[in-house]
């Protein structure tokens, strides 16, 4: 056979195979040497990004539809008991939303704060997540809400039971949520029960996270909740992040090894929201948007 | 045409094999997952050298950075190279008994982790546990069952 494509001709070969190589590895180089330097490539992602969502919404199709048929088919005596549960929660919502409403009257009184009455969040944008990524090297969720929707670069992102990350990539439909439990990210938090502040790094392993940086006499126990200091500029203080899940004191160290447990329950959310607050709030983030960059350890 | 055939299995296969690549899975599953994309370039590089070459790898290893958000260039350079060795020794690995095929690929599979492994340490990413090489020796377990598609592809050709 004289098939071209697949001709065993060893003497009329086209370009050499070593020659190829090396112009793709030189091609490689660069676009690897341009997209560390500089942001050119920034806006290629963008669009690339664009067009692999649908592959994204393609292959976590199979796993939503699968949640769906659960959801659909589930028993009635677990709906009765789901609802239930429902409604005790919802009571003491309301139990807790009277005290709150209450709490935030006697604060405005005291501090005569004119903006006290108003919470930090100014708007909220729910996002169901697409596709995630939880492994040792990357956390990550890519939801369906981008720059279209106005979502911004190192914008704050929780979920329903506390401090889920912030938007490390930001495409036209779509973005690229870092967790807080990926190994590259830190968020500064402070210890609920005594108000000392810290850095809370991830660990690569879902929902785990590491606080490395406190003194071996630091007043911290197993239980304690972890919430964001406000100190960053990306996270607004308050919210919780994590409660303690281990302390280790060895004498060989200088430094407590405390674990902490994320309170969101970062391998199973589906549904997040992106924040916007007040920046005029007290407990805004302080100097927003210029330590955007700084806040993913390079 | 036998070479236009093949190119369209060249193309379907690739596009399965990134699928069930990037695929979501459970996070311990996801950790075994066999490297498909990386075994679907060698397969095509020691078979068919002259269709899908060293640019297939390049290819498949761009769409695999671009999928996965790392920087651009890392999959790229490693499975450009994975191509580029299989093609110079495609005439003798894929006459060797399947053994000895397996333990190529098991290298280069070493070769192509070791090289992104590299590359995320440069530019200053996490390099990741022990885990991350789990797929090396997982990719090659899925050799042997490439046989008789081999032997199918080489009946093609001839």
């Amino acid at each position: 056979m004289n098939n071209p494509a697949t001709s065993r001709n060893i003497l009329q070969r086209g370009t050499p195979a070593g020659l190829r190589f090396f112009g793709y590895a030189l091609l490689a180089l660069a676009l690897m040497w341009i997209d560390q330097r500089s942001g050119w490539l920034n806006s290629t992602r963008f669009a690339l990004q664009a067009i692999a969502y649908p592959l994204q919404m393609a292959l976590a199709s199979p796993a939503n539809a699968w949640q769906w048929t659960r959801e659909t088919f589930e028993q009635r005596a677990t709906l009765q008991q789901q609802n239930a549960a429902l409604r005790a929660r919802i009571r003491e919502l309301e139990l807790l939303a009277l005290r709150r409403a209450d709490l935030e009257r006697e604060n405005r009184e005291l501090r005569d704060l004119r903006l006290a009455a108003a919470d930090v969040a100014e708007r909220w944008l729910t996002a169901r997540v697409i596709a995630e990524e939880i492994n040792l090297l990357r956390q990550r969720y890519t939801v369906d809400r981008g720059a279209m929707h106005g979502v911004f670069k190192g914008q704050a992102v929780i979920s329903g039971g506390g401090l889920v990350g912030q938007a490390l990539r930001v495409g036209p439909w779509s973005s690229e949520i870092i967790l807080i439990a990926d190994p590259e990210h830190a968020v500064p938090v402070q210890i609920a029960r005594t108000g000392q502040r810290t850095l809370a790094l991830g660990t690569g392993r879902a929902g785990e996270l590491n606080l490395p940086l406190l003194p071996l006499q630091t007043d911290i126990r197993e239980g304690d909740l972890l919430v964001t200091s406000g100190l960053g500029g990306i996270f607004p203080a308050g919210y919780p992040v994590a409660t303690v899940r281990s302390v280790r004191r060895d004498g060989g160290s200088p430094l407590a090894q405390v674990q902490a447990t994320s309170v969101a329950r970062l391998d199973r959310d589906r549904v997040v929201a992106f924040l916007w607050f007040r920046v005029t709030h007290p407990a805004a983030p302080a100097a927003a948007s210029s330590a955007a960059e700084s806040r993913v350890m390079p | 045409m036998i070479a236009a055939s093949m190119r369209r299995r060249l193309l379907l296969s690739t596009l399965i094999a990134f699928v069930l690549q990037v695929v979501p899975l459970p996070v311990w599953v996801a950790a075994a997952r066999p490297p498909f994309a990386v075994l679907v370039v060698l397969f095509w590089s020691l078979i068919a050298p002259r269709i899908g070459g060293v640019g297939l790898g390049f290819a498949v290893g761009l769409a695999l950075d671009v999928y996965r958000g790392v920087v651009f260039g890392q999959h790229a350079l490693a499975l450009g190279f994975v191509a580029y060795v299989a093609i110079r020794q495609h005439l003798i690995i894929r006459n060797k008994p399947m053994f000895e095929q397996t333990v190529f690929v098991a290298l280069l599979l070493l070769a192509c982790e070791a090289i992104t492994w590299a590359i995320d340490g440069f530019t200053g990413n996490t390099t990741g546990g022990w885990l991350r090489w789990l797929p090396v020796l997982t990719g090659p377990l899925l050799w042997p069952l490439t046989a008789s598609w081999q032997a199918a592809e080489n009946r093609a050709r001839r």
